[in-house]
C-alpha cells in the first residue's frame, strides 16, 4: 500500500526529510565511518527533533540523512505497523519528504525499526535503520565512558562473560533475552539495541545495510551487509533463542516471534505474531487459495 | 630452568622515580626482585613505599629511570613505555596486584566465583563449567569453603574477602605479585592464618612477591628480603634478619626499636 495515508499532505516550509543540508551532510560522514569501522560506536552531532529522545531521534536523523525521493518508508515498532510511534514517524516522513510509504516488508526499500528485524528476510536493496536507547553494551558493567572506550579499544570483553557468568549462577542459564550484545565482524562488542534475542541470528551475514543511530547518547554505528555477527555466549552454555509451545492464533506461524495478548477478564490469552504485515501476508496467502476454490465451484 | 635463569632478576629498576608536582613520591629507586623471592618494602606514612610499588606494577606512570621485566617466554621487556594492550597483557598473566583494601580488588556486585574465574575470563576462557571447577579449587587452596562460591563478597568477613583477593590474583598463574599492606586492617588472628598462607603459597608456586608494609612483624615473618624506605628514598636494604639485627641506619634502629614487645 504506498497510496498517501489521511492527514499526510506534504507540510510546508521544510527543507526535504526536515533536517538542513549541512546536518545530513554531517551525519553521511559519521554514517559512512560506521560503515568503514563494522560495530564501532561513531560520535555525532546530535539534533533535537521534533520528537521526545527514547522515541526514535537517533533511527529518525539516520533514516533523514539516507532518504531520497524514490525511496519507499516501512517504520515498525515492535514488529507492528501500526503502533503510535510507527504510525506517526511514517507520517513524519510523508509529510516532511513526501516519500511513498508502506507496510510491506518486501516493498520498502528503508525499513526503520524499534525493537523488531522484519520476519520477512532483507535483501540487498534495503536498509534496516535501528532506533537506539543505549549503544553501548558495557553500559551496565562499566560505568566509565573512559574506561569503556579503552575496553573497546583493546577488544578487551571478558567483562561480559562475568555478567552471564552470574546469570548461570543465579537463573541456570544466560537471563539475557533482549539487547543481548553481539561482536561485529570478530572485532567490536555491539548492542543489537532492544531486538530480542530471538532477532539476533538474522542479523548474521544480513544482505541489508543495518544502521544504528542513538539520538540521546548522540552516537552512530552500522552493520554493513553479509558482516560476522555473534552472540557472545559460553562454550558449554551456548547462545539460544527462545521457541514456544504455540502457534500464531492468526496465521498458524511456528517460526516467527510471538506475542501474548491477553484478551479478556478472565485472563484468557493468544499467541499472535509480533510482526504485524508477516502475520497478514501469510493470511491473505492462506485465504487466496480458498477464494481461488470458491470462484472454481 | 638454567641456573642463568633463576640468577636474573624478574623485576629490575635502576633510577626510578615518581613524584608529585616535583615533591613527595620515591627518587632515584634502585630495586632487583628475583624469581621465587620475597621482597617486602617497609618504612612510615607517607615514605613513598606505595607510590614505589604502583611505579613498579605499571598503575602510575614514572618520571624517570629504567625498569625491566623478564617474561616467561617473551624475552626481557622494557616497562616504560609500554603500550597499554601489552601492560594489560602482562598484569594479568605474569602479575597479581593485592590490594590493601580488598574493596578495591574485588567486584562487589557479582559472586566469589565470578570473581576469581574474572581475570581467567579477560585472557579469554570461555567455559563455564571449568571456571567454576576452578574456583572451586582456588577457594580451596586459600582455605575458603568452595560451598560458598555463590555468594557475594559482602557475604564474607574481611580476612576471607582477603584471601578471596588472593585467589583472584593467583588463578591466572603469575610469577609476580604486587602486595600493598595485604593485613592491614585484620585482626591479629587472622592476620596470622593469612600471612601462614601467603607463606606456604609463595613458596609452594615459587612465586616472587613485592609486599610493602609498615608492619615490621609482617616483614620478618614473609621476606626474604627487606628494603626500608625514608622520605622517598632507600636508605637500608639488605637480608631480613641481617637488616632487623643489626640495622645500621637511624631512622631502621628506630622503627625496629619502637615495635611493641607483647
Amino acid at each position: 500500500m504506498s497510496a498517501r495515508e489521511a492527514g499526510t499532505e506534504l507540510a510546508e516550509g521544510y527543507n526535504f526529510a526536515y533536517l538542513d543540508e549541512q546536518t545530513k551532510r554531517m551525519i553521511r560522514r559519521a554514517l559512512l565511518k560506521a560503515v568503514a569501522v563494522p560495530g564501532h560506536q561513531v560520535p555525532f552531532a546530535s539534533r533535537e527533533m521534533p520528537l521526545p529522545y527514547g522515541w526514535g531521534t537517533g533511527g529518525l536523523q539516520v533514516t533523514s540523512a539516507i532518504i531520497g525521493r524514490s525511496d519507499t518508508l516501512k517504520v515498525i515498532d515492535q514488529g507492528s505497523d501500526e503502533t503510535t510511534n510507527a504510525v506517526n514517524i511514517r507520517r513524519f516522513f510523508a509529510r516532511t519528504a513526501g516519500v511513498a510509504t508502506t507496510t510491506r516488508t518486501a516493498d520498502a526499500s528503508i525499513v526503520q525499526t524499534r525493537h523488531r528485524i522484519p520476519e520477512t528476510p532483507l535483501t540487498e536493496a534495503q536498509i534496516l535503520v535501528y532506533q537506539v536507547p543505549m549503544p553501548e553494551p558495557l553500559y551496565r558493567l562499566e560505568p566509565r565512558v573512559t574506561e569503556c572506550r579503552k575496553l573497546h579499544a583493546l577488544a578487551d570483553y571478558g567483562l561480559i562473560n562475568v555478567k552471564y557468568y552470574e546469570d548461570i549462577v543465579q537463573h541456570g542459564s544466560i537471563a539475557t533475552t533482549y539487547d543481548y550484545p553481539v561482536l561485529v565482524n570478530d572485532r567490536y562488542l555491539t548492542s543489537p539495541s532492544p531486538i530480542p534475542k530471538f532477532d539476533n541470528p538474522k542479523m548474521h551475514m544480513n544482505p541489508a545495510l543495518q544502521l544504528f543511530g542513538a539520538g540521546r547518547e548522540r552516537r552512530i554505528y552500522a552493520i554493513p551487509p553479509y558482516t560476522k555477527v555473534k552472540s557472545l555466549d559460553f562454550e558449554d552454555h551456548p547462545f539460544s533463542v527462545q521457541r514456544w509451545e504455540h502457534q500464531c492464533a492468526l496465521c498458524g506461524s511456528r517460526e516467527s516471534f510471538l506475542d501474548e495478548m491477553i484478551v479478556d477478564d478472565a485472563g484468557s490469552r493468544m499467541f499472535v505474531c509480533s510482526d504485524s504485515d508477516y502475520c497478514s501476508s501469510r493470511r491473505a496467502a492462506q485465504d487466496a487459495p480458498g477464494d481461488a476454490a470458491k470462484e472454481a465451484a | 630452568m638454567t641456573v642463568s635463569a633463576h640468577v636474573a632478576p624478574l623485576l629490575s629498576a635502576r633510577g626510578l622515580s615518581k613524584q608529585y608536582a616535583g615533591r613527595g613520591g620515591c627518587v632515584e629507586i634502585d630495586l632487583d626482585v628475583y624469581p621465587g623471592e620475597v621482597l617486602c618494602i617497609v618504612g612510615e606514612s607517607g615514605s613513598g613505599k606505595s607510590t614505589l610499588l604502583n611505579a613498579l606494577a605499571l598503575r602510575t606512570p614514572s618520571n624517570r629511570g629504567t625498569l625491566t621485566y623478564r617474561t616467561r617466554d617473551a624475552g626481557t621487556l622494557d616497562l616504560i613505555g609500554l603500550a597499554e594492550p601489552q601492560r594489560r597483557m602482562l598484569s594479568r598473566t605474569e602479575w597479581g596486584f593485592v590490594h590493601q583494601n580488598a574493596r578495591d580488588g574485588l567486584r562487589h556486585g557479582v559472586s566469589a566465583g565470578a570473581n576469581i574465574g574474572e581475570p581467567l575470563m579477560a585472557i579469554g576462557a570461555r567455559h563455564y563449567g571449568r571456571l567454576r571447577e576452578t574456583a572451586a579449587d582456588w577457594m580451596a587452596r586459600v582455605e575458603l569453603d568452595a560451598a560458598r562460591i555463590d555468594e557475594l563478597p559482602s557475604a564474607f568477613s574481611g580476612g576471607m574477602q582477603q584471601r578471596l583477593q588472593i585467589a583472584r590474583n593467583l588463578v591466572t598463574g603469575p610469577r609476580l605479585v604486587f602486595m600493598d599492606e595485604p593485613t592491614a586492617g585484620l585482626d591479629v588472628s587472622v592476620q596470622a592464618r593469612l600471612l601462614d598462607l601467603l607463606r606456604t603459597l609463595t613458596s609452594k608456586l615459587h612465586l616472587a612477591a613485592l609486599i610493602v608494609t609498615h608492619d615490621i612483624g609482617v616483614a620478618r615473618l614473609l621476606a626474604h628480603r627487606l628494603m626500608v624506605m625514608k622520605d622517598g628514598r632507600v636508605v637500608e636494604s639488605g637480608l631480613t634478619d641481617q637488616v632487623l639485627d643489626d640495622p645500621q641506619h637511624p631512622y631502621t634502629q628506630t622503627l625496629v626499636a619502637s615495635v611493641l614487645p607483647v
